[in-house]
């Protein structure tokens, strides 16, 4: 008998056809979604549909970027709402007008960069603060993480709001950024890489004259690289997809975030199913090529999040 | 020396107390700032009659009287039945789906392994809003390709209006619920039956003991955490259930969830429109239904 060895079983032969079927099936929405972006309206209308365009149209996207537009950027000087006599922010700089399926692309990898750069830089120096150094308070902070991440996001979203709006915030890309950081998940999971970090080398550059940040900097960081490529990319596409936060933090249209974009113009044009899938695709396509181009770093940050559930 | 010694390791501590909190310190401000606060203010808002309106009208301490009405508002009984209902079959439908799909990929080639993994994660990463519009036209009453699909089977006669009925609505939003809830599993169940001691495999393979018995009574057994975590998350998440219905039906064809009032209540309620107090109770409520339900889930978990 070999031990461990593969064998090709009815079982096997038949759970690998059925596999197989469920990746089709789980394609489909996307597959769905690309194929009924280049379709002609006529051909999305039809009953009978059709499983590959038979004609190919850009006409979809066309007409998504002539429904709207927007200004490719505008700066405003921060705060300047509130003291604006019309309360409205003052911009030092505006782009060029552009459709607005591209500023809310803008918008969107702005904030959804700035939430991973922010909370790679805060939760890997607290996680490397939990797992190696002995402050008091340590265990207390640690399980009140725990807790917060146990507890449902939503629910304090509404406090939220008016939190963010006494900070003058509101409609504001920061107003979807401050809360993403917020979220305990990045230090727990830098404290489950932290962890693995030798003490001896740690105390090694502590005698050798080294300050707390230098050991930090030069040390750790070197050696949780892995995990915080992981923490990059786990808060790149969630802040992308947190479709509910977008939505009550964001009021403006030329503020949206793409997704918030494509959930409006739902509610504005739900029979224009062709400008939808446009609106789907732009979407979509970015954050699934970012997800492929860094899904090894993904994997190893849901597993890591998990070894102490 | 030996005098200084106790001298010594106090300015030590002293010296991790101020280094461990300066590295806290800008996290902390976050988390603090945007996570515990609001849960503060989501508690106390819960018992005063707090609304958009109340430049206008003070708000005023009405002790437990949001949480009795609460158990008074049918919109809420029944979002409280729905919100159960996609929990209790999701929740075991994702699990066992990601069970398998796990077992039976974890011990293929890695560049097919990542396939699979890659696609079974893809509904994540597509974002609830893309996959929101796609499946609306999927389940479209004219135009979707499930009617097409089920009449050219012959299983159905004419469309059937999936979204706008109130026998197939739920389960349609659980049915995509589901599939943008397995990723994750299914990414830590390879990654756990990739960990399984393999010594304590063999061993009960040279003690005869058939494929089934090794997965159940060895790898099972090994692999509690992460199922707990993996019920843990699920949970969290069904019970979060919300862009779809928002998209979808807005509530209606009985759909309402928890979540969904919530947002409703304290966005949408035209003749009493803001009403934060109200909705902060229910977010508490569900806050605590979650937290009892991931006790039991440790508790169960434990004893086995």
């Amino acid at each position: 008998m070999k031990l461990g060895a593969k064998r090709t079983t009815p079982y096997r032969v038949v759970s690998i056809i059925v596999l197989v079927l469920l990746a089709l099936l789980f394609l489909f929405p996307l597959y769905w979604i690309v194929t009924g972006s280049l379709k002609p309206v006529t051909e999305i209308l039809n009953p009978e549909p059709s499983f590959f365009p038979k004609e190919f149209t850009m006409n979809n996207f066309d007409r998504l970027f002539a429904k709207r537009t927007a200004n490719l950027w505008d700066l405003a000087v921060p705060f300047s709402s509130q003291f604006s006599a019309d309360h409205k922010p003052i911009y030092f700089s505006s782009g060029p007008s552009v459709p607005a399926a591209f500023r809310w692309l803008i918008n969107t990898v702005f904030m959804a960069v700035a939430a991973m750069i922010i909370t790679c830089i805060t939760a890997s120096m607290a996680g490397y603060a939990l797992a190696k150094k002995r402050f008091k308070g340590r265990a207390l902070l640690f399980s009140l993480i725990v807790c917060a991440m146990a507890l449902p996001k939503q629910v304090i979203l509404i406090p939220l709001i008016k939190e963010i709006s006494a900070l003058f915030m509101w409609d504001n890309l920061w107003a979807v950024i401050v809360p993403t950081v917020g979220w305990p998940f990045g230090v727990f999971l830098m404290k489950q890489f932290s962890e693995s970090v030798p003490g001896e080398i740690l105390e090694a550059t502590r005698i050798d004259g080294a300050g707390e940040w230098n050991t930090f900097y030069t040390v750790v960081v070197p050696m949780i690289k892995p995990g915080i490529g992981a923490l990059a990319i786990f808060t790149f596409i969630n802040s992308w997809n947190d479709y509910f936060l977008q939505l009550i933090m964001l009021g403006s249209g030329s503020n949206y975030t793409i997704s918030l974009g494509i959930a409006t113009l739902q509610s504005e044009t739900s029979i224009d199913l062709g400008i939808l899938m446009a609106g789907a695709a732009l979407a979509a396509i970015p954050i699934i090529i970012v997800f492929l181009a860094f899904q090894k770093y993904f994997t190893q940050g849901i597993t890591m999040g998990a070894v102490k559930g | 020396m030996a005098n200084s010694q106790p001298k010594m390791s106090r300015a030590l501590q002293r010296r991790e107390n101020i280094a461990g909190y300066l590295f806290m310190l800008p996290s902390l401000i976050f988390f603090i700032g945007f996570v515990v606060a609001p849960m503060i203010i989501c508690i106390g808002y819960s018992f005063t009659n707090a609304n958009m309106n109340s430049k206008t009208a003070a708000t005023t301490f009405v002790g437990l009287h949001n949480f009795i009405t609460l158990w008074q508002d049918e919109t809420f009984l029944l979002a409280l039945k729905n919100t159960f209902l996609i929990v209790l079959v999701s929740v075991p439908a994702v699990c066992m789906f990601s069970l398998w799909v796990g077992s039976a990929i974890y011990h293929l080639k890695g560049p097919v392994l990542s396939a699979f993994r890659c696609i079974f994660y893809l509904p994540v990463v597509t974002g609830s809003v893309a996959v929101t519009v796609v499946w609306k036209w999927m389940y479209d009453n004219y135009t979707g390709i499930l009617n097409y699909v089920l009449k050219g089977a012959g299983l159905i006669e004419k469309n059937i209006n999936f979204l706008g009925d109130e026998r197939f609505a739920l389960w349609c939003i659980i049915l995509i619920l589901f599939t943008t809830s397995v990723g994750q599993p299914i990414v830590l169940y390879v990654s756990a039956l990739g960990n399984v001691d393999q010594t304590l495999v063999e061993a009960a393979q040279v003690d005869g003991a058939t494929d089934i018995q090794v997965f159940w009574k060895v790898k099972w057994a090994q692999m509690m955490p992460t199922t707990l975590y993996i019920l843990v998350i699920t949970t969290i998440n069904s019970f979060q259930c919300f862009a779809l219905i928002q998209l979808l039906t807005q509530g209606g064809s009985g759909t309402n969830t928890v979540m969904y009032y919530i947002y409703y209540t304290a966005f949408k309620l035209t003749e009493q429109r803001g009403h934060f107090g109200y909705a902060n109770a229910m977010g508490v409520v569900l806050a605590i239904f979650i937290g009892i339900l991931s006790a039991v889930q440790f508790k169960l978990a434990k004893e086995k």
